[in-house]
């Protein structure tokens, strides 16, 4: 690991300027000068394997006495951005009104690992590309803007199938965020300027032909807090993946539905694993709304959902595998008792 | 529901007040050859090994660290304390566990600097005299490992994992311990020494 200076921050603002001084202007936030330190998983990961070489290490864990606030109130649920995935997965309201998010992090890392991380980190979360992880490997857009990919003609087995561009082919890892895009959450960003609400939704920024910038996020930003509105007791994340536990999604889908007297009023599906930033399937979703729910309907949702998926060589498989979960998550939410 | 997370621990507040004090909720960490400099407020030099203490076991441990210093580093290189294992050094494989407050975490991948203030337990910090932890002894008495590197972390935790209230059915055990890999592949013995220890642990 590279040397670094460390600095504690105390308050949001003096947090933020120590993030904002040490950021070179044309830097995008991954190559930022200074980075946040929250639980570190990714971090200090990254930071022991070369990919991030940050010069200064700001820990904003002291924030936490005013960030980690767990809130579900009547119309909306307030989550603090330093609120560590085990307590929101543990916590009884969210289980009940809001099953998706509980089980999008239950299902996430280790125990580990969710009782380190952060809600605002889970979500920044950096890919798994195994070609971005290892800089032994020279080409890679993200990590060497103009370098190429690696993964493009590699073993892809593991990579997306939607929102691709001839740069970058990286699957967005997370779970808790499709949770988040599905419920039409707003993530609060703290800065220079204050504080100001931003859709989930327009967070992540596909690869396009800047695979190195991830997020809206400029140096000097934080999230402070996720809030999700509405109560979603028939939601249903569920993960297809290589092992029983503790791994990546290979295909997830996160449901919510509304339904009243047998009919959907509201539907939402949201996929994971397959995707290259959190991605929700508004063309398929939207088949759903007005309809009583059968198996037939939840297959053609599947396919729309899928309908412009490009496999390469490897991971072809998950788009079959993709079109299964989601119609089985729509089972699942269809049927759940609540 | 537990926000403990939530409450950084009192030397946090010690430096906040220090800081507070000096004018500046930022704080530089004081580097041990910079502290007869008094124009001190800018970030230490990384080159220059920082004062920290770490309360391991119920010690305070006094370390001088280069910043880079993990907590599974601080325990093995600098206290001595080699229980604590280094599989992958990623946070992958469970074996560096240890309890921060009554959390367990992966040592590997939190910073020495960062877990000043908070009470750190390893396997060393487990038996009391001559007399094993429940936990200890029920992986002795299933044979719950073969060449055992990865017990310290799996017993330390097996232990949270219970405190959690993760141990109800094996599969609720298997789901919580996942972040824990056996090599030799002990699974069913581990799962039958946290089933035998769970009611002990639960009585207190």
């Amino acid at each position: 690991m590279r040397p670094f200076s460390y600095q504690r921050a105390t308050d949001p603002g003096m947090a933020v300027q120590a993030l904002s001084a040490a950021a070179a202007a044309n830097n995008p936030l991954t190559q930022a000068n200074a980075q946040p330190l929250a639980g570190g998983t990714t971090l200090i990961d990254l930071m022991k394997l070369d990919v991030m070489r940050p010069a200064a290490i700001v820990d904003i864990n002291p924030l936490a006495r005013g960030w980690s606030a767990i809130d579900p109130g009547a119309d909306n649920l307030r989550l603090g951005a330093l609120a560590k995935m085990s307590d929101v997965a543990a916590h009884d309201q969210i289980q009940r009104s809001y099953p998706v998010i509980a089980n999008s992090l239950k299902l996430a890392a280790s125990a580990q690992l969710r009782n380190m991380a952060t809600l605002g980190g889970n979500v920044m979360q950096r890919t798994r590309c195994s070609y971005f992880r290892d800089v032994s490997y020279e080409n890679c857009n993200k990590r060497n803007p103009g370098s190429g990919c690696a993964a493009m003609d590699g073993v892809n087995r593991m990579h997306a199938v939607l929102g691709t561009s001839d740069q970058c082919i990286a699957t967005y890892p997370g779970d808790f965020a499709q949770a988040l895009i599905a419920l039409d959450a707003t993530v609060e960003i703290t800065g220079r300027s204050g504080t100001r609400g931003m859709p989930f939704a327009e967070l992540h920024k596909a690869p396009g032909n800047t695979p190195e910038i991830e997020t809206a996020l400029q140096p000097g930003e934080l999230i402070s807090a996720f809030v999700i509105p509405g109560r979603w007791p028939r939601s249903v994340y569920l993960k297809a993946r290589d092992r029983q536990s503790y791994e990546f999604a290979l295909s997830s889908a996160a449901v919510a539905l509304d339904v009243q007297d047998g009919t959907i009023r509201d539907a939402r599906v949201a996929l994971g694993g397959v995707a290259t930033v959190p991605w929700r399937a508004r063309e398929a979703e939207a088949l759903l709304r007005g309809q009583r729910f059968d198996d037939g309907l939840a297959q053609r949702v599947a396919d729309t959902a899928f309908a412009d998926a490009k496999g390469r060589q490897y991971n072809s498989f998950k788009i079959a595998l993709g079109k299964r979960v989601v119609a089985r998550a729509l089972q699942q939410a269809a049927t759940m008792e609540i | 529901m537990s926000n403990a997370s939530g409450s950084p621990p009192s030397g946090f507040h010690r430096r906040a007040f220090i800081a507070g004090a000096a004018g500046s909720a930022l704080v530089p960490m004081t580097a041990r050859a910079a502290t007869q400099d008094a124009s001190a407020p800018a970030p230490q030099d990384p080159a220059l090994p920082i004062d920290v203490t770490l309360r391991v076991n119920g010690q305070d441990k006094r370390l001088s660290l280069d910043a880079r210093t993990t907590v599974l580093d601080a325990l093995r290189e600098h206290l001595k304390l080699t229980g604590s294992k280094k599989g992958c050094d990623h946070g992958q494989c469970g074996a560096c566990t240890v309890l921060i407050g009554d959390r367990r975490v992966v040592s590997c991948l939190t910073l020495a600097l960062a877990a000043e203030g908070q009470e750190i337990t390893t396997i060393e910090g487990l038996a009391t005299n001559d007399r094993l932890h429940p936990m200890q002894q029920a992986f002795v008495d299933n044979d719950a490992f073969q060449c055992g590197y990865c017990t310290p972390g799996q017993i330390m935790s097996a232990i949270a994992c219970v405190k959690e209230g993760h141990a109800g059915t094996d599969a609720d055990i298997r789901e919580y311990m996942s972040g824990n890999i056996c090599r030799c592949a002990a699974y069913p013995n581990i799962v039958a020494a946290v089933k035998q220890a769970a009611p002990e642990i639960m009585k207190g």
